[in-house]
Formats: structure tokens, sequence, C-alpha cells
């Protein structure tokens, strides 16, 4: 019952598990609440309720304590209205509550101009681009990472030139992609396929080349020859592996998005918050930082709740 | 000890001595001319075999035994075709062989179960790349998996297995390829005494209800001998056919043979060869001896174990 909370390598129970979970997320939140919540913690600014006589103050603006402190003492001292106001965060640290209704008035809220997109439609335009980045690279990447893993012959022809280009920064062809592809989505596509696929390459050779040779040798003494070992060994042995390292990539594929979208055309997810943080509607950029995480949390949950699914041999499936 | 009352490991019985006429009578499946094989390695190069010759006959079944390091695995490896070599020959059915190839199963000391096919599907493999239609390979192979005795466990996957019971899976994936010899390598070297000794019961029932040669490595004495028609003792550096003992003890087999004379005087004389007195000493260790210092302390409460 009274089983030690750290013990090395050893599994928690279920409850203890869930537990922890969710206090991965409490604790964060309880922080930030602390911060926005409990007045004397921080909050280096005063929010002006009444201006009294200085005459540069004005209701709902927020200014440094000191300055308010110092214009309250002149006050006093000639004896004239004095400002009143409360103690305050600065704007680009929004309360929970507020990012929380943001959350909901952000897909809710028509666009300020005629010529920008719904949130809702920024984030299908990301979503589209992430997609097509990751399809295009994973249908090259993969195959020839496992060719490159399983024949030493592909491995040198290609490797040496990968592991160089994989150095080159993928937004570093910002300019050059807009230049062949145009403005829209096409050099987005390519910044997002640049920064995943020599990765991609990389990554599935060395988990091709960590499956267990014996198995290859135990295939051959069974009869299976070049084609046969490929597809009835490498590949269906490196599966769980490699789905592993998809999920991972994929990842690092939305942090190119942030740059992709910032070349050509702005567009998408990035475009809506940099606008928003243009307007000052800090809780709105709060709201869609959270989107694009809870988009992540939730593909990843998916995916490897159907990765166990799909590889019910794995006993360590869970991740 | 006293060895007058054992027998020299020479003499046999008539009905045993009928026996090994016969069976050098019945075709020969495996020969073995002049094998040499060196390892090229950074340290210069390793003479793992040299010239070993032998042969086995149809539905023999051989031992190879020797110090560790001997070359057993990499003879097996050799024959399996996972290896090249120097020189010499290998002769399946009086055909050189070349590579790998399911005329000759093999089953490893490590677990090679393919883990993400069932235990029906790894038997189906080598049938599969036969060409068999799948309900055939299917059938097959749940015969052979009833024949190792895991039909309740057909289709769970390896990682649900014990280590018994992946071996002997291991050993019904090589015959369902119906191979013309079963190459063993330490197959049950990682199990514990209990399991291994039901499995070599497991092993001779196999072999003599089916038709298959075979040829199995082991550093264990008894089992070579429980299980073997004639022992392959190899010695070490460089890897040399030392002596081909035919094993006197009668077939069938059966434990209680384990203190029989004939047994006894065939493990002295594989005692003999494998540690050879003074072997020890020639290699440099000291006596066999641990460099040991007391480190209990005096008012320890045990303070002798004896
Ligand atoms: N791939 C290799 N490269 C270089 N040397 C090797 C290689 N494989 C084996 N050897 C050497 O060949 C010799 C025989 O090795 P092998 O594994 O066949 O011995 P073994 O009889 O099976 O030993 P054990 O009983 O410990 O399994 C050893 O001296 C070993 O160092
Ligand atoms: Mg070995």
């Amino acid at each position: 019952m009274n089983k030690p909370w750290f013990a090395v390598r050893k599994e928690l129970s279920s409850r203890r598990r869930t537990f922890l979970a969710v206090m991965s997320f409490v604790l964060p939140l309880l922080v930030w609440s602390l911060f926005s919540y409990v007045p004397f913690i921080w909050h280096p600014q005063v929010e002006i309720i009444e201006a009294g006589e200085v005459d540069y103050f004005r209701t709902g603006m927020l200014v440094d304590r000191a300055i308010f402190e110092q214009e309250k003492e002149t006050m006093r001292a000639e004896g004239r209205e004095l400002p009143t106001g409360t103690r305050t965060n600065p704007v680009y640290l929004p309360a929970p509550h507020q990012v929380a209704t943001a959350l909901y008035t952000a897909f809710t809220t028509e666009p300020q101009r005629r010529n920008e997109k719904w949130l809702h439609e920024s984030l299908a335009d990301s979503i589209q681009v992430i997609f097509w980045g990751f399809f295009l690279s994973s249908l090259i990447g993969v195959p020839l990472g496992i060719l490159a893993g399983t024949y030493v012959a592909v491995s040198r022809l290609t490797e040496p030139f990968v592991e160089f280009f994989r150095y080159l920064p993928a937004p570093a062809f910002g300019a050059l992609a807009v230049a062949i592809l145009g403005i829209h989505d096409a050099p987005k596509i390519a910044i997002i396929f640049i920064g995943t696929f020599f990765q991609q390459v990389l990554v599935v050779a060395n988990t091709t080349r960590k499956l267990d040779p014996a198995l290859l040798e135990a295939a051959m003494t069974l009869g299976a020859r070049n084609a046969g070992l490929l597809f009835k060994v490498v590949i269906p042995g490196i599966a769980s592996d490699l789905y592993r390292d998809m999920r991972i990539l994929l990842g690092w594929a939305w942090t190119y998005l942030i740059v992709a979208e910032m070349i050509g055309a702005s567009s998408g997810i990035t475009w809506f918050i940099t606008q928003q943080a243009r307007y000052k509607n800090f809780d709105n950029v709060f709201a869609a930082i959270l989107i694009i995480g809870i988009i992540g949390l939730t593909t990843d949950l998916i995916l490897a709740w159907l990765g166990r699914r799909l590889f019910p041999w794995q006993r360590t499936a869970r991740a | 000890m006293t060895h007058l009352a054992l027998p020299s490991y020479r003499d046999q019985s008539p009905e045993v001595a009928d026996r090994f006429a016969r069976l050098k009578e019945r075709p020969v499946i495996l020969e073995v001319k002049g094998l040499t094989k060196t390892f090229d390695t950074s340290q210069g190069s390793v003479t793992a075999l040299k010239d070993i010759s032998f042969r086995t006959h149809q539905r023999e079944f051989v031992c190879v035994i020797g110090p560790s390091g001997c070359g057993k695995s990499t003879l097996v490896r050799t024959l399996a075709g996972l290896e090249d070599y120097n020189s010499g020959e290998v002769l399946l059915d009086g055909k050189p062989v070349h590579g790998p190839g399911p005329d000759r199963g093999m089953v490893f000391q490590g677990y090679t179960l393919f883990p993400w096919r069932t235990v029906k599907k790894n038997v189906m493999f080598g049938l599969e790349l036969a060409g068999r239609s799948r309900t055939a390979a299917e059938e097959e192979a749940l015969q052979w998996i009833d024949l190792v005795g895991l039909t309740k466990f057909a289709n769970s996957y390896p990682h649900q297995l014990s280590g018994g019971m992946k071996q002997r899976v291991a050993i019904a994936r090589a015959l369902a390829n119906q191979p013309r010899i079963l190459l063993m390598d330490e197959p049950f070297g990682a199990l514990d005494a209990q399991t291994r000794a039901k499995m070599q019961g497991y092993l001779l029932e196999i072999w003599k209800n089916i038709d298959i040669t075979i040829v199995f490595i082991t550093h264990d004495l008894d089992e070579a001998i429980f299980l073997a028609d004639r022992i392959l003792v190899l010695k070490a550096h460089p890897g040399e056919v030392q002596e081909l003992i035919e094993v006197p003890v009668p077939q069938p087999r059966s434990p209680s043979q384990f203190l029989s004379p004939e047994f006894l005087a065939t493990k002295r004389r594989l005692e003999e060869l494998i540690h050879p007195p003074g072997a020890e000493t020639e290699e440099g260790i000291n006596g066999d001896r641990l460099n040991m210092v007391r480190m209990v302390p005096v008012n320890a409460k045990v303070e002798s174990v004896f």
C-alpha cells in the first residue's frame, strides 16, 4: 500500500499516474493564477481608476507603480485631487480567466479587417501546410531512410550529403522558396519539408540499423532473401519504432510552421498571433498559443492510442 | 573416486555396435571437408576453425562440444551459411552450399522469434516464403505447433511466452521448412536446469518422430551424452577436431541412464579432453585460485562460515 513515490524505474499505480498527469497541468496553472490574482505578488503596474488632477492620466490607463506613487506625492504636496488605481500586471500577462474567455471569443469574434481571416480559418490553413509538408517529406524520407539503414551502398551515397544539408537552417531558404514557388502555400510547405526531410532520413536510417541482426539471420536461415528480408523482416520489425519517430518528427514540423508562415503572404495561426499582438490583444495571443498546444497534444495522444492498437506486440508501447 | 569400475568409453555392447554400423551405412547428409576459417580483426587474424572434417548421416544426432571460444558457434554459423569460410568444403547431400537457405534450419541461443508475429505467424514465416497459400501454410504451421505442444499459445505473441516455450516455437519454425538438417547453437543455454531437462526430452521425442538430422552445439557434457549418437569434440586456438566419440549409451535414451557405466565412462573421457590436467596453468591462471584477502571484521557476529 505505502509504496514509495520515487523508486528508480518502477511503475506507479494507475491512480498515482493519473494524479501526477493532472498535476503537471495544475501546477503551472497554479503559478499563473498566483501571479494573476494575488495583488501583492508581482503586479508592477497600476491601472488608473480616477485620474485625479494628474493631467496625463486617463481612466483605465496602465502606469508603472513608481510613476504612480511619484505623481500621487506631487498631487498630495500641491494639495490637489489624488489619483486612485489598483495594482495590476502588464498587458502581456493576462489572467487565466481572460485567456479562457478569449479561447471562446477568439472563435466568435469577426476579424477586424475584411481581408483578415477568422481564427478557425487561420488554423485550418496552418494544419494544411503542416500536413502537406510532413506528408511529402515522409513520402520520400521514410523509404530513403529505410533503404539507407538496410543497404550500406544507399547509406554511403545519401547520408554524407544529408548530414551536411541538415545543418543548413531551413528558414534560410525562405526567400529562395518564395522566388521559386510564389507567395502562397507552396513555399511554406517547402520550408516544412526542408526542416523535416533531412532529419527524417537520418532518424529513420538509424532506427532501421537498430533492428536486431539476429532476426535477419534467423529469417535468412528460413529462406528469406533481398526483397523478402526487406518487406517481411526489416519493415515490420522497425514499424513500431518508426511510428514513434514520426510522432517526434511531427512535433518538429510544428516548430518550423512559425518560420514557414512568416514568409511570402503571411497566413495561418502565426499570422493571427502576430496580428493580435499588434492590437495588444494578448489574451487572444495566449489563446492561440494554447490552441496550438492543445492540437499538438491531442494529435499525439490519438497517435499514441492508435500505436497501441497497431502494435499490440509491443509491451512497452506506453510513451 | 575410483575409476576402476568404469569400462572404456570405446566399449560398445553388441546392440550399440550394430546400431553404429547401420548408422554409418545411411546416406551422408552433411559432409565437411577441411573447413578453415579465419577472422581478420584490427588486432590481426584469428583462426577460428582449422581443417575441420566430419560427416553426418541421415537422422543422426551429432553434438559438438568444446571449451568456450573454440569456434563452435562459428562452425554452425558457417554450416548455416551465415559466415563464409576461407577454404574447405561444406556439402549438403553431396552438393556444395553457399549462403543461408531453408534447407538448413537453425535455432539460435538467443531468442530470435519475430516479436511482431504471433506464434502461428512465426511458424508460417518460412512456409509463406516458400509460396504456400495462406490456408495451407496455416494448417501446416498448426501441425508443427501441435508437435511442440503449444497449440494453446498459437495466437500469443513471443513476449507472452517463457524462455522454454520460445525455443520450442523456434524449433517448430525451423522444422516447418522441412530442412535436411537442423543446426542448433546452445538452444537451451539460457534455460534453467529443470526446463532444460524437459526440453531435451521434447527434442529427442521430436527427433524420433520425424526425418531430421541434428547438429547440436552445447558446452554441457551431460546434455551432449544424453542427446547425441556421436559427439564431435573441438579444441581451442585454433578450433580443430580433437575426437569424434561414438556414445556407447544405448538408444532410446532416458534420464535413468545418467548414472549408467557407459554414460560415466563417456563423461570421464570428455572431461579429459576438454579440461586436460594442467590446462589452467598453461593459460597462466594461477592454480585456479582467487587472490582473496579476509574482509570480515574481527567483531563480526558471524565470524566464520563453518
Ligand atoms: N565476428 C568475429 N570477429 C572476430 N573474431 C571472432 C568473431 N566471431 C568469433 N570470433 C573468434 O572466433 C573464436 C571462436 O568463437 P566462437 O563464438 O565460435 O566460439 P564458441 O565456441 O561458440 O564459444 P562459446 O562457447 O563461448 O559460445 C573466438 O576466438 C572468437 O574470438
Ligand atoms: Mg557460441
